[in-house]
């Protein structure tokens, strides 16, 4: 057992922010420049199919893009495997 | 041709100013013509870390006033000849700088034959911010290795690509640098502290400088000395090879590791 934990140290620190600030930056990149409602809508949509399927919140991504004249909002949801 | 040069963060206490300082007397060393204007009213801070308070008379805010002229607000600076500072007002009233005010005053360095404009930004992302960084050709964009200066420093790239001029006329956009400073090397080695390319690879910046952290910054600032002066620190020689790198020369990053150890060193615990 002790030799175990010797080596199975828990991941530097610094690992652990960086993998943070992935995910939030990458999150907080596709909301910006998008409608106020954004946040709120991935919130909800959380609750929702959580009702159905237990759903990591960063299973959610929402993209949206404005492309000639039209703005598209892409939504998709990694299910967990089985 | 005049370069707009904006320093920021989003979040405080960063090392703006103790960057523009510096940046601003190595831009001036290399023989360029330089303006830094403290963009931080009612916190004027720049002319103490340049050490030039006690020849402060007019403020940004007088020329936008039309109380006097930008000659009689620039200050020289004594060292270097090309140097001028332009200092924040401490007044307390938020709404003292207007688009039109600033623009006109930054004009008026244009052409008057200024080389690089450099704007000390106040932190946060209101009014101050907003104008220090809206005319900008270029930001130096000052993060701390550590979780809340990167998400901040996040938020600024995205105002800088949408609240600019250059953002709005849709020219290109503003040309952004990191520069990460107060930077520990030994920290970095234990797996403490995100490294250079830890922070480059989560805000997909070019990377303009790394700046050790160290107590000459204060030592500097306690005598009114940007840290770039002090030529036996370590601080001087990055923010010089960051300079070098504004310029468009190609120099490689230093100090961002620890020194090894020599066997005796070790043996010693040195
Ligand atoms: N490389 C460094 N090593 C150690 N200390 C540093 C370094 N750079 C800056 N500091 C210190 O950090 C503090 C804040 O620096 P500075 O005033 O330049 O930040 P700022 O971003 O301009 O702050 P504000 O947001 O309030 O305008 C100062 O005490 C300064 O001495
Ligand atoms: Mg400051």
């Amino acid at each position: 057992m002790r030799l175990l934990g010797l080596f199975r140290r828990p991941p530097p620190s610094a690992q652990v922010a960086k993998e943070r600030l992935r995910i939030l930056v990458a999150q907080e990149r596709t909301a910006r420049g998008g409608p106020d409602y954004l946040p709120l809508l991935r919130r909800e949509l959380l609750k929702v199919i959580r009702k159905y399927v237990n759903i990591d919140p960063e299973a959610v991504h929402i993209r949206f893009d404005r492309a000639e004249g039209h703005e598209v909002l892409e939504l998709s949801v990694a299910l967990p495997g089985k | 041709m005049t370069e707009i040069i904006v320093v920021t963060s989003g979040k405080g206490g960063v090392g703006k100013t103790t960057t523009a300082a510096s940046i601003g007397c190595g831009l001036a060393r290399r023989g360029k013509r330089v303006a830094v204007i403290d963009f931080d009213i009612g916190l004027r801070n720049l002319d103490l870390i340049m050490g030039c308070e006690r020849r402060v008379v007019y403020d940004f805010v007088n020329v936008i006033h039309g109380e006097c002229t930008l000659k009689q607000a620039l200050i020289r600076d004594k060292r270097l000849e090309s140097l001028y500072v332009l200092a924040a007002s401490q007044t307390r009233d938020k709404d003292a700088l207007t688009p039109e005010g600033v623009q006109r005053i930054l004009e008026e360095l244009a052409a008057d034959g200024f080389d690089f404009i450099l704007c000390d930004s106040p932190a946060g992302i209101e009014k101050g911010a907003h104008l220090a960084m809206y005319f900008a050709d270029r930001a130096i964009v000052v993060v701390n290795p550590e979780v809340s200066s990167v998400r901040d420093s996040d938020r600024i790239l995205g105002l800088l690509a949408s609240k600019t001029r250059r953002a709005e006329n849709g020219n290109g956009g503003v040309r952004e640098h990191l520069l990460l400073t107060r930077y520990s090397p030994r920290r970095v080695a234990t797996g403490e502290m995100m490294s250079v390319g830890d922070v480059k690879e989560i805000l997909g910046l070019e990377v303009v400088g790394v700046i050790p952290e160290s107590n000459e910054v204060l030592t500097a600032s306690n005598a009114g000395t940007p840290v770039i002066l002090n030529e036996e620190s370590v601080v001087s020689l990055a923010y010089q090879d960051a300079v070098a790198r504004l310029l468009g020369d190609t120099v490689p990053l230093r100090f961002i590791e620890e020194p090894k150890k020599g066997f005796l060193a070790r043996l010693f615990g040195g």
